[in-house]
């Protein structure tokens, strides 16, 4: 009997090899969730650099191209982008000092690898939300 | 025994079955680590000033404190990005065509993004 396309084991496909189990059939520690994560706010901040791209742009061209940008920001989707923005940030900042320093050979023991994913989750919500804070004192929003 | 197995040639290069060595892997880390400072110093101007109004950010920009760390910052990402998005393109598309294609285009879309923001930059320093 041939086994599920995705179940580990041997089967009965062609030279019997077992196939290496799809990503879907595992548990979600937390080290693997950042591993992740790292990438995908790798993917968001890539989005990103098109808005910091737009704020540049329109900062140089002048006051009413910049009021367009300052409206798009201004705007409730806007505030959502940019703090989406911002906490892939923290987070993509913190995981990378957690890559950096697994380079020069430091925090591979599960325990601590566990702990400081989890500080790295926690870490960029507070510095995320303490931001948007600031910014709201200082403007009443992030670009508003 | 491995020393049969690699030619002298190969030994002096040090580069390896993909001809490139570590350099991305180092360049890699080296903007990382540059990111760290410019990007918290990034985001503390983006909370200042993104909400300013134009002549606010445009005086901001103006001033060479301002536009070498922005200058830095900008040449900074968007290579690390370009080398991250790079693996992510590896790792997904094994068409090679399709695989050379998005490499060219990755590369494009961060010199476009690169030039385009480094440029207003400099509109903004040079012309106040």
């Amino acid at each position: 009997m041939a086994d599920a396309p995705n179940s580990p084991g041997p089967s009965s496909r062609p030279f019997g090899r077992p196939l290496s189990p799809h990503l879907q059939i595992y548990r979600w520690p937390i080290t693997m969730a950042a591993s992740i994560t790292h990438r995908a706010t790798g993917m968001a901040l890539a989005a990103g650099t098109l808005f910091l791209s737009w704020w540049l742009i329109a900062a140089a061209s002048g006051p009413d191209e910049y009021a367009v940008f300052a409206q798009a920001a201004a705007n409730p989707l806007g505030q959502i982008v940019l703090f989406g923005f911002l906490w892939s940030l923290a987070f993509h900042l913190l995981n990378g000092i957690r890559h950096l320093a697994w380079d020069v050979g430091y925090g591979f023991k599960v325990p601590t690898a566990k702990l400081t994913a989890a500080l790295a989750y926690v870490g960029s919500v507070l510095l995320a939300v303490g931001a948007f804070i600031v910014a709201l004192m200082v403007r009443g929003g992030l670009g508003t | 025994m491995s020393a049969h197995l690699r030619t002298p040639l190969s030994k002096i290069e040090g580069l390896g079955s993909a001809r490139a060595g570590t350099r991305h892997f180092w360049h890699q880390r080296m903007t990382a680590v540059a990111l760290i400072p410019l990007s918290i110093w990034f985001v503390a101007s983006a909370i200042a000033y993104v909400g300013a109004d134009q002549g606010a950010v445009a005086a901001y920009f103006a001033e060479p404190i301002n536009a070498v760390p922005m200058f830095l910052f900008i040449v900074a990402s968007t290579y690390h990005m370009s080398l991250g998005l790079q693996v992510i393109i590896e790792d997904y598309f094994h068409n090679e065509g399709q695989k050379i294609v998005l490499l060219l285009l990755n590369r494009f879309a961060a010199w476009a993004i690169g030039a385009a923001s480094a440029f207003a930059l400099i509109r903004m320093a040079l012309h106040p």
